[in-house]
């Protein structure tokens, strides 16, 4: 870790004059995945502009029957919302699939969507890497990929978003509240997460200088027909190989709407509305929830040691519409698959 | 487009920050520190406030062996910034017991055996005394996930689930 100034901002407006006047600031909210790629070395900002204490941790109903989420809601306070657990438990289920309790007393709702790749490349410096050092290659590519991704990468970069919180985001069509020196904006979910391409050094479209003031979610949260399930190396405590958010409403026996974004397959939360195209006015079965599957993997491209991803993630994808289809969500604590 | 990545040169010249000075409550008593800003409060702890209670196990939110409570909330020390927590209320392992007797925790870890090497032993009593203050585990597994942040080397599980179950019970 390099030596680095330490400020606090006193208002938003205050936060956005100290990064914007400075070269190489960083906002610190939960500091969980900063000081880590700090620690390593990956990420060396000059100061870092403490955010933790600014008024942005509330949770309110908006005038549309949607939800208002400051950005430094801790991730556990979230999970346990009442708001959250009656209105949206897609939402609770999959925070509470993430990291551990302490982390997720730490970690805010905004810095959960600003979280880097979880890459063993990316944080090691003596390693080439496009998104850490635009230019120097993709270690990945050659080397170790079980944790890749699948859909959506291209030769400069295949690592994958590792948030949960988010996939259920952008299945919701949540929207980011941002400020910065040219004002707010809002930015639909689907758009804040960037694919690869060329540029993997870019997470976000997040603007330089910008800051996340809340999350925003519809009135629509699915609590009925709903499923977070993911699918990892130990049953608890680690990083999705894949995660499926499926969100379903029913009618008259047949969909009427459905929801469905992958997690741990994509440099973004991986959303297919192909698949939910498809569904809509289909009796929730098997076959129907095959031929999803089969549209979310259509383009997938395995590497040799994540081949069985693609596999993976079409079961899941099956698993996850089955289990809000008959309204039996996965419980985060029952490490058996439903 | 354009923002600065991680790895070009430092522009500024960092000038040594002078350290900064916070007002902590360790385990029940006012302190006043004057800290580097990068200095986690696990270092603080364990280097400044001599409270080696609290262990270094990976340094990285992996492990847990670093878990304090920081008003009332289990966190993970190492990714904690001492300069952040300027103002809090912390409470660490050698704050447990309360006039001599231990806290119910504590005891039911002995009673049951809950440690081998006892390396993990501290971050686990703080995780387990925050996860009965948050009243959500009910079940051995709900107690099992939700302590999935506690890493035990030695595989002392099944006798800490039943530690907690313990606690529960008393407190
Ligand atoms: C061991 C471990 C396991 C984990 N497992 C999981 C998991 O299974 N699933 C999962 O989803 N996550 C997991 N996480 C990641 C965790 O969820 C994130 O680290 C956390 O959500 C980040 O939030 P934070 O507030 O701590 O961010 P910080 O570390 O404070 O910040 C992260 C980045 O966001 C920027 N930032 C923060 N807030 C704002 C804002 N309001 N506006 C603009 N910029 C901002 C910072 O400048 C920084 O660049 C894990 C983390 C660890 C350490
Ligand atoms: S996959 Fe992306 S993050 Fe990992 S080494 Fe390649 S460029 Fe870096
Ligand atoms: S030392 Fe903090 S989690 Fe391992
Ligand atoms: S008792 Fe040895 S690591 Fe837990």
């Amino acid at each position: 870790m390099i030596n680095f100034q330490y400020s606090r901002a006193t208002d938003v407006a205050d936060a956005v004059q100290q990064i914007a006047a400075s070269t190489s600031a960083k906002f610190i909210a939960g500091g969980t995945n900063l000081i880590d790629l700090m620690k390593d070395d990956v990420e060396r900002p000059t100061r870092l502009i403490d955010i933790s204490r600014l008024p942005l941790k509330q949770v309110q109903q908006t005038a549309d029957g949607g939800l208002h989420i400051g950005a430094l809601v801790p991730n556990s306070d979230l999970a346990y919302h009442p708001l959250i657990e009656q209105h949206y438990p897609l939402v609770s289920s999959a925070i509470r699939a993430g990291a551990s309790q302490q982390l997720r007393n730490m970690a805010s709702t905004g810095g959960n969507l600003l979280q880097r790749t979880r890459c063993a490349y990316f944080y090691d410096t003596a390693t080439p890497c496009n998104k850490r050092e635009p230019g120097s290659g993709c270690s990945a590519l050659t080397g170790a990929q079980r944790m890749h991704a699948i859909l959506g990468a291209s030769e400069a970069c295949i690592a994958v978003h590792p948030s949960d919180l988010c996939v259920t985001l952008v299945a919701l069509d949540a929207k980011v509240h941002v400020a910065g020196p040219a004002g707010a904006r809002v930015i639909p979910f689907q758009d804040f997460h960037r694919l690869p391409g060329n540029t993997p050094h870019l997470d976000t479209n997040l603007h330089p200088h910008e800051i996340i003031t809340a999350i925003e979610l519809p009135a629509q949260g699915f609590a009925k027909n709903y499923s977070y399930l993911k699918i990892r190396d130990r049953l608890s405590y680690a990083f999705a190989l894949v995660s499926v958010a499926a969100a379903l409403e029913l009618e008259g026996g047949k969909i009427k709407q459905a929801r469905l974004a992958l997690g741990g397959v994509a440099h973004k939360p991986w959303r297919v509305h192909a698949a939910e195209a498809a569904l809509q006015g289909q009796v929730p079965d098997g076959t129907a929830f095959a031929r999803a599957a089969d549209l979310v993997l259509k383009d997938a491209k395995g590497y040799p040691h994540n081949m069985f991803k693609i596999d993976l993630a079409r079961r899941a994808t099956i698993r996850t519409l089955t289990q809000a289809a008959k309204g039996t969500p996965q419980p985060p604590s029952n490490k058996k698959i439903m | 487009m354009a923002r600065a990545t991680a790895r070009e040169p430092v522009q500024d010249p960092i000038p040594i920050p002078e350290k900064i000075s916070i007002q902590i409550t360790v385990n029940g008593k006012a302190t006043e520190l004057k800290v580097a800003p990068w200095t986690t409060l696990l270092d603080a702890l364990r280097d400044r406030l001599d409270l080696t209670g609290t262990k270094k196990g990976c340094d990285h939110g992996q492990c847990g062996a670093c878990t304090v409570l920081v008003d009332g909330r289990r966190i993970v020390s190492c990714l904690t910034l001492a300069v952040m927590k300027d103002g809090a209320q912390i409470v660490t392992v050698e704050g447990l017991a309360k006039d001599g007797e231990l806290h119910p925790v504590q005891q039911a870890f002995i009673d049951h055996d809950a440690f081998q090497c006892g390396y993990c032993t501290p971050g686990q009593i703080c995780s387990a005394v925050g996860l009965l203050a948050e009243g959500k585990a009910k079940s051995a597994d709900e107690i099992r996930e939700l302590m999935s942040g506690n890493i035990c080397r030695c595989g002392a599980y099944p006798n800490i689930v039943a530690a907690i179950q313990q606690a529960m019970g008393r407190s």
